[in-house]
């Protein structure tokens, strides 16, 4: 009659005990054979079977499996993999999640590989590569491609309210008052009367179209919500980056941000948190329901792909320190421990992240391939397709970029921050109350 | 057997024949016992893989450190230390108990009424299998469905909301509300097949209770409370255990819609637990959790077997 997840656990270890045996086959040091590749993103799967077709007909003694997986189920379907010896011989990788697999020795380390086949490491963009050293010096991942962020605006609300694309793409925010920022969000909100957000006679509580979307808190990391402003405070998420062991969540710089940011809520400027549970705030957007979105560039093909909506996008906007700033993110392509063809799998790592490959990925323009040469390829192909990319690349240019905090025990931190974060959204609890929340953050790490 | 129901007592009395009887009732319970356990055999395997061994270990891991990757390390009683200090975990129960409260008590008194419609109203099977409907959906269909129909934006339910002129509501989005949502949505899904169970109830009492009531002149009202309740108290009571159990167990209404948001208003224990061993990798924690959510669940069954005498019927 009891049935619990701890038992469900306890019976995929049981499962573990069963199938460890199934490792015990010698471990070829031919590259020959079928290798298994996973990935999450299905906008790149095109791309990546092409690459496992080309890599097999240079290497006609390999095959590649290419399986997608939703990002919902791609990290707990690879933990189980783990445990039960059915992981993926190469899988992408993330920099929250490999600290993790790295501790838990379910990584190959690629040391030797760069070493032994002169990989140049410079062809990447800067600092892409150093994301996947642990603190023990040890390399667990090649690059594949970066992220950066964005505004994505309605290039017809934004016509509606009397502003130029140039004025959009030369903002400034401050904490104080939120700078030319906030002006442009509060005037491009329009109430069902259709009242403007700055204007007199503005009803907060019958919002038609909001000035900014919200899609959640951004719990602690605030990718696509808050980091893009909070950097340009001078602030960072951790003491140091990688492999951080304090957290800021204390820092007045850092609560001043959220507090303003929060308060766009409680101005009527952007939705509340209660309403972002359900749709996603990229099809509110394409619904006409907000006027500027912050997001990803990994989401640039579905920001531009709304029947009816034209999508422009701008960069952030500059900050006190009079810089721009972005997290840059970027994703690897790493070998499970346990494969049982390490020779094949590294060859498939390296074709992965040499120019071969990212050209293919970049023809296809879905993201930024990691390499320099490549990425610009890839600018190329959405300015081919229409699309103005330099609101993302403009980052990297100007070495405006930050890195995603890498830390241990990431998951525990989200866990501690995302309710801390959506407190302070809601307006249940002011902002200082993130240094309580900080507090537990760092208790993780005593 | 006959011939031994047939000897004479001996006027020794009780002890003797006990003694003259044991051999053969010992030798009798052998024959069974071999019998019993050819047909207990398969169930006792399921049993022993899939819930003993499980639980023995879930309950070991309660001790331990483990990430499921790599080995469990020993540590005592720290988790269950840690837990009583954990307001997330206090949290978790109380929303758990106001979700088992809500649910609990509106599924019991519709699907009461339900049943009664079915016994005195409602005969056809058609209208009696419609009731059944909604537990033949998955639940997370059940879930998702209503998700998109109760949606702040786009949702058919607010939709009719504000054409009637009423401000829309975040049905799962607002800590108010997100309960008593989860908490319908399974009311409705599970209301059928409580009345069914109930109506089962209902169609063992006899018929002859009844006549002899309307004779003696008692209204439907006093009918009802005088005779079908107490008569129904086992079928109600077995109803309650097995839906509180059951209720307190609520994750995947939760899982696809909220997932334990907003803030903390819907982080349900099975969803805590979820939290902790699949997202946090604390398997050890998780493990303590579920341990603690078994005694519960135990300590909830005994009492209402026990104050409300289900094992016995007003019957006899």
């Amino acid at each position: 009659m009891k049935k619990s997840i701890g038992v469900v656990a306890a019976a995929a270890a049981i499962a573990l005990s069963l199938s460890a045996c199934g490792g015990s086959a010698p471990a070829s040091t031919e590259a020959k054979g079928e290798i298994n590749y996973w990935l999450w993103d299905a906008n790149q799967l095109p791309a990546y079977q092409q690459c496992a077709d080309d890599f097999t007909k240079a290497n006609p003694d390999i095959k590649v499996k290419v399986t997608q997986r939703g990002w919902d189920d791609y990290w707990t379907t690879l933990t189980n993999g783990f445990v039960a010896g059915t992981a993926p011989d190469v899988f992408t990788n993330h920099l929250a999640k490999y600290p993790e697999f790295a501790s838990k020795k379910q990584l190959l380390a690629l040391d030797d590989a760069v070493k032994n086949d002169k990989l140049d490491l410079e062809v990447y963009n800067k600092g892409l590569t150093d994301l996947w050293v642990t603190e023990d010096g040890k390399r667990y991942g090649l690059p594949k491609d970066w992220d950066t962020i964005a505004l994505f605006y309605n290039k017809k609300l934004i016509a509606d309210a009397g502003y130029t694309e140039e004025q959009l793409k030369g903002l400034d925010w401050n904490a104080k008052d939120g700078g030319s920022y906030e002006k442009a969000i509060a005037h491009l909100t329009v109430d069902k009367n259709g009242v403007r957000g700055d204007e007199s006679g503005f009803d907060k509580n019958n919002v038609a179209v909001y000035g900014l979307g919200l899609e959640n808190s951004g719990a602690g990391t605030g990718q696509t919500q808050w980091s893009f402003l909070s950097a340009t405070m001078g602030w960072t998420h951790t003491d140091k980056n990688p492999w951080g062991k304090e957290f800021n969540y204390d820092d007045p710089k850092f609560q001043e941000t959220i507090a303003w940011w929060t308060g766009l809520v409680e101005k009527g400027y952007m939705p509340k948190l209660e309403t972002t549970v359900g749709a996603s705030v990229a099809d509110n957007f394409g619904a006409g329901k907000a006027a500027i979105n912050t997001n990803g560039s990994w989401m640039i093909g579905q920001y531009t792909s709304y029947k009816g909506v034209e999508t422009g996008i701008a960069p952030t906007p500059k900050g006190p320190d009079g810089k721009r700033a972005s997290m840059f993110n970027g994703l690897a392509d790493s070998i499970w421990a346990g494969t049982k063809n390490p020779a094949a799998s590294v060859k498939w790592v390296e074709y992965l992240a040499s120019a071969d490959c990212q050209d293919v990925v970049a023809s296809k323009a879905v993201v930024f391939p990691a390499i320099s040469t490549s990425s610009e390829l890839a600018a190329k192909a959405f300015e081919a397709k229409g699309i103005d990319v330099s609101a993302f690349t403009t980052h990297v240019k100007d070495e405006t970029t930050f890195l995603l905090p890498i830390a241990d025990k990431a998951a525990k931190v989200e866990g501690i921050m995302k309710p801390a974060m959506d407190a302070v959204l809601s307006g249940k609890k002011p902002a200082s109350s993130l240094s309580e929340a900080n507090d537990q953050v760092n208790a993780l790490f005593k | 057997m006959t011939t031994i129901t047939k000897l004479p007592d001996p006027p020794t009395g009780g002890t003797k024949k006990a003694g003259t009887l044991a051999p053969v009732r010992k030798g009798q319970r052998i024959g069974d016992l071999k019998m019993a356990l050819v047909f207990i055999f398969p169930a006792m395997i399921g049993f022993v893989v899939f819930f003993l061994i499980p639980t023995i270990r879930g309950v070991y891991l309660s001790f331990t450190e483990y990430s499921i990757l790599g080995d469990p390390t020993w540590i005592g009683v720290k988790n269950y230390v840690s837990i009583f200090a954990d307001e997330l975990f206090w949290n978790s129960m109380a929303v758990t108990v106001q979700y088992v409260a809500i649910n609990i008590g509106f599924q019991t008194v519709i699907a009461l009424g339900l049943a009664l419609l079915m016994h005195r109203v409602a005969k056809s099977t058609f209208i009696r299998g419609a009731l059944l409907l909604p537990f033949f959906v998955a639940n997370v269909i059940v879930a998702l469905l209503w998700f998109w129909m109760l949606d702040y934006q786009l949702g058919i339910v607010n939709e009719v909301i504000n054409w009637m002129g009423l401000p829309r509501i975040a049905f799962f989005g607002s800590e108010q509300w997100a309960i008593p949502t989860i908490a319908a949505v399974n009311v409705w899904r599970h209301m059928g097949y409580t009345a069914l169970l109930i109506f089962a109830g209902l169609q063992a009492i006899p018929q002859h209770v009844y006549e002899v009531a309307s004779l003696d002149g008692a209204s439907p009202t006093r009918t009802f409370w005088g005779i079908t309740i107490p008569l129904l108290r086992p079928v109600l009571v077995l109803v309650l255990v097995v839906t509180v159990i059951g209720s307190f167990q609520v994750f995947d209404t939760v899982a696809v819609t909220t997932g334990g948001g907003p803030i903390n208003a819907s982080r349900v224990i099975q969803m805590y637990i979820y939290q902790k061993a699949f997202t946090e990798s604390d398997f050890g924690y998780a493990s303590a959790l579920s341990v603690i959510l078994f005694v519960i669940l135990a300590l909830v069954a005994f009492i209402q077997m026990k104050f409300l005498k289900g094992n016995e019927s007003d019957l006899d």
